[in-house]
């Protein structure tokens, strides 16, 4: 085995940034090795030091002198769309490449199991990673565009209520428009639509996803059933609790496919499966730019600021 | 006016009726009304002096998806032939947060919308704050509508009517999807907000009519403090409906309660045009009164009824499986997953995969 890893710095000290920690400490190609936060007295700063990693509380702006000396090659963001631009400018200077957890979206959008290899590929400074619900439904949706065109998607996340922060609540337009987007760009479907119902129930409700595709042709039941299948196999390699629950089941053209996600339970709950689908594919996604890094099959490069 | 014969204690209050049988009866036909119906419906409406009714889909703007069904015509051409139409009532719409957004409230807007109900399922108001400050931009009247509020308790319900009101909301409504909440029920959530709601905010109450309760609640809500009722001529809405505006109107003509409204033609309207639209009589019958007994969503009520035909299991089996589960507003898609598991646990439907 070897034993050089790629070393990792996570931007946001709250739940996301926690858990990013335990996923990548698994990692044989990862290391944590910085937590930056903005506020000195945070849990998640402190909770980072006891895991041994290095903290800053002055933002990015902290981590940067220390980015050539402790060799970070790969930072997670997990602030918000406001300050993420910012934070990719400075990094990305450095050549660190970032991967972008908030719905900023300036780099091109990553669903794992459809396109991370293609962006690795090309080297890209920035990926997006979109929204919870993209990362649970864009695959399937996926899984029909590619044996027939889709003429429409439409996907409904149900999230527990618990499992939904601020951020999220405070802009579910942008949520809405994230989602359709990429349901578009990424899934194949030529119009997708995105609907997000948050449930309070007791004991919360694990994460649920329905999607629904209209292909333009009837639909060939077993080819796309196959499909789905084969899809759903590779998103579990890196989410374990990504669990198809009912169908594919079909009407017409209609094709409808009832997914459940639960999480790992690493720092966050299991119910709290939208969460941990959006950790996970980022350390997936890190994981396969690693790989490429140390097997000298790319070299990520300072970007010269304008 | 008619004669009264009977003084009561809200004599002389003042109420504003909101009718809904353009938006929430959307459901009880399928999202089946042409634009031609909906003007028709709506001049009677307003020539019957009825101040507001609300005009979409049914499940508001947005509401046009595999989901929750697709209307022959856009939210914008409904409420633009019907906007152009009115001589005093003004046109509403219904935004769901997660569903629709502020660019189809703008668009609403530009169509003659003026008045809106920003719902939430009852703990969620958080949801809505760029949605309510979006509606007072526009100068819209602008309602917090919080859905399933027998899922609340009175004080949970005044927390978040307050937070409804700190966005911007002129309007907190208690929102009885499921037709399950009692008098005393009403009250309790009126009062709370009562309490704590600044005295120019208003209160509303939107009733479903599945365990009968729609008028009995409505006025126990003004009892408490309530100054506004969504209501729907005919009872044309989900599940059982909701609560019959023209009964409405004629009980709180009885008791002196002055709603505005010319209640003979309001009456003519539910009769001659709102009853013989009806795909089904919507009225209490078993699975309605399930919605009610149980605490179910009102219009999970025909999805039900779709899934029961196509896998097998009993339509009243599935709507108390979903409120065994807890499922709220625009869970749709959890009625045919439920009913699939169900029929599979019974031996009825084959799994795809192990």
């Amino acid at each position: 085995m070897s034993t050089k890893k790629i070393r990792c710095a996570l931007i946001g000290s709250g739940n996301i940034g926690t858990d990013l920690i335990y996923k990548i400490q698994r990692s044989p190609v990862l290391e944590p090795v910085w937590m930056v936060g903005i506020d000195p007295a945070s849990e998640g700063l402190a909770r980072a030091r006891e895991m041994g990693l290095k903290t800053t509380a002055d933002g990015v702006d902290g981590l940067l002198p220390h980015v050539l000396e402790d060799n970070i090659q790969i930072a997670f963001d997990a602030t918000s769309a406001y300050v993420h631009a910012e934070n990719s400018r400075k990094l990305n200077a450095l050549g660190v490449m970032m991967i972008d957890l908030t719905p900023a979206a300036i780099g091109p959008l990553c669903v794992p199991p459809v396109n991370l290899r293609e962006h690795a590929e090309k080297v890209e400074m920035n990926v997006n990673m979109i929204s919870c619900a993209g990362q649970a439904t864009i695959p399937i949706v996926n899984a029909v565009s590619r044996i027939q065109s889709v003429a429409y998607a439409e996907i409904v996340a149900s999230l527990a209520s618990k499992s939904v922060g601020p951020g999220t609540r405070a802009n579910l337009d942008e949520f809405t428009y994230t989602t359709s987007g990429a349901i578009e760009k990424v899934g194949g479907a030529r119009k997708g639509k995105a609907l997000a119902i948050i449930n309070p129930a007791e004991p919360p409700m694990i994460m649920r996803n329905t999607i629904s595709c209209l292909t333009d042709d009837e639909p060939d039941h077993v080819k796309i059933t196959e499909s789905i299948l084969q899809m759903i196999k590779e998103v579990q390699k890196y989410v374990p609790g990504y669990r198809l629950v009912n169908g594919p089941i079909y009407d017409g053209n209609k094709v409808q496919v009832f997914m459940e996600v639960a999480g790992l339970g690493d720092y966050l709950p299991r119910y709290a499966g939208n969460l941990d689908i959006m950790t996970a594919a980022a350390a997936r996604t890190a994981e396969m730019f690693a790989e490429e890094i140390l097997a000298g099959r790319i070299q990520l490069n300072a970007v010269e600021i304008a | 006016m008619m004669s009264q014969s009977n003084t009561s204690s809200l004599k002389g209050r003042k109420v504003i009726l909101h009718d809904m049988c353009l938006r929430d009866g959307m459901h009880a036909k399928r999202e089946q009304i042409s634009v031609d119906q909906m003007v028709s419906v709506a001049t009677a409406l307003d020539a019957a002096g009825v101040p507001y009714l609300q005009v979409t889909h049914g499940a508001g703007l947005g509401g046009n998806s595999l989901q929750h069904g697709f209307a022959p015509h856009s939210n914008e051409e409904y409420i633009s032939a019907v906007a152009a139409k009115m001589t005093q009532a003004k046109v509403s719409v219904l935004l769901i947060p997660g569903l629709g957004t502020m660019r189809e409230l703008q668009s609403a807007f530009d169509c003659g919308a003026r008045s809106v109900h920003v719902a939430t399922h009852c703990t969620e108001a958080d949801t809505a704050p760029q949605h309510i400050a979006y509606a007072r931009k526009l100068g819209m009247d602008t309602t917090g509508f919080l859905m399933m509020a027998h899922l609340n308790d009175p004080e949970g319900i005044a927390r978040q009517g307050k937070l409804m009101e700190s966005y911007g909301a002129h309007t907190v409504y208690v929102t009885d999807s499921a037709g399950y909440m009692l008098p005393d029920d009403v009250k309790a959530r009126v009062s709370a907000l009562r309490a704590v709601l600044k005295p120019e905010t208003e209160i509303g109450f939107h009733g479903h009519h599945n365990l009968g309760m729609g008028i009995a609640n409505s006025i126990a809500a003004i009892e408490a403090g309530a100054t506004r009722i969504d209501g729907s001529a005919a009872g044309l809405g989900a599940g059982a409906g909701n609560t019959p505006l023209e009964v409405f109107a004629a009980v709180c003509e009885r008791m002196g309660i002055e709603t505005g409204v010319d209640l003979f033609k309001l009456m003519d309207v539910a009769e001659e045009i709102i009853v013989p639209m009806m795909e089904h009589v919507v009225r209490v019958d078993r699975e309605s009164l399930t919605l009610g007994f149980a605490g179910v969503y009102s219009t999970f009520l025909l999805h039900s009824k779709r899934a029961a035909d196509r896998f097998g299991v009993s339509a009243r089996d599935i709507l108390v499986e979903l409120g065994r589960r807890k499922m709220i507003g625009g869970q749709e898609d959890m009625i045919m997953d439920t009913a699939m598991t169900m029929a599979r646990e019974r031996g009825l439907l084959k799994a795809v995969a192990a």
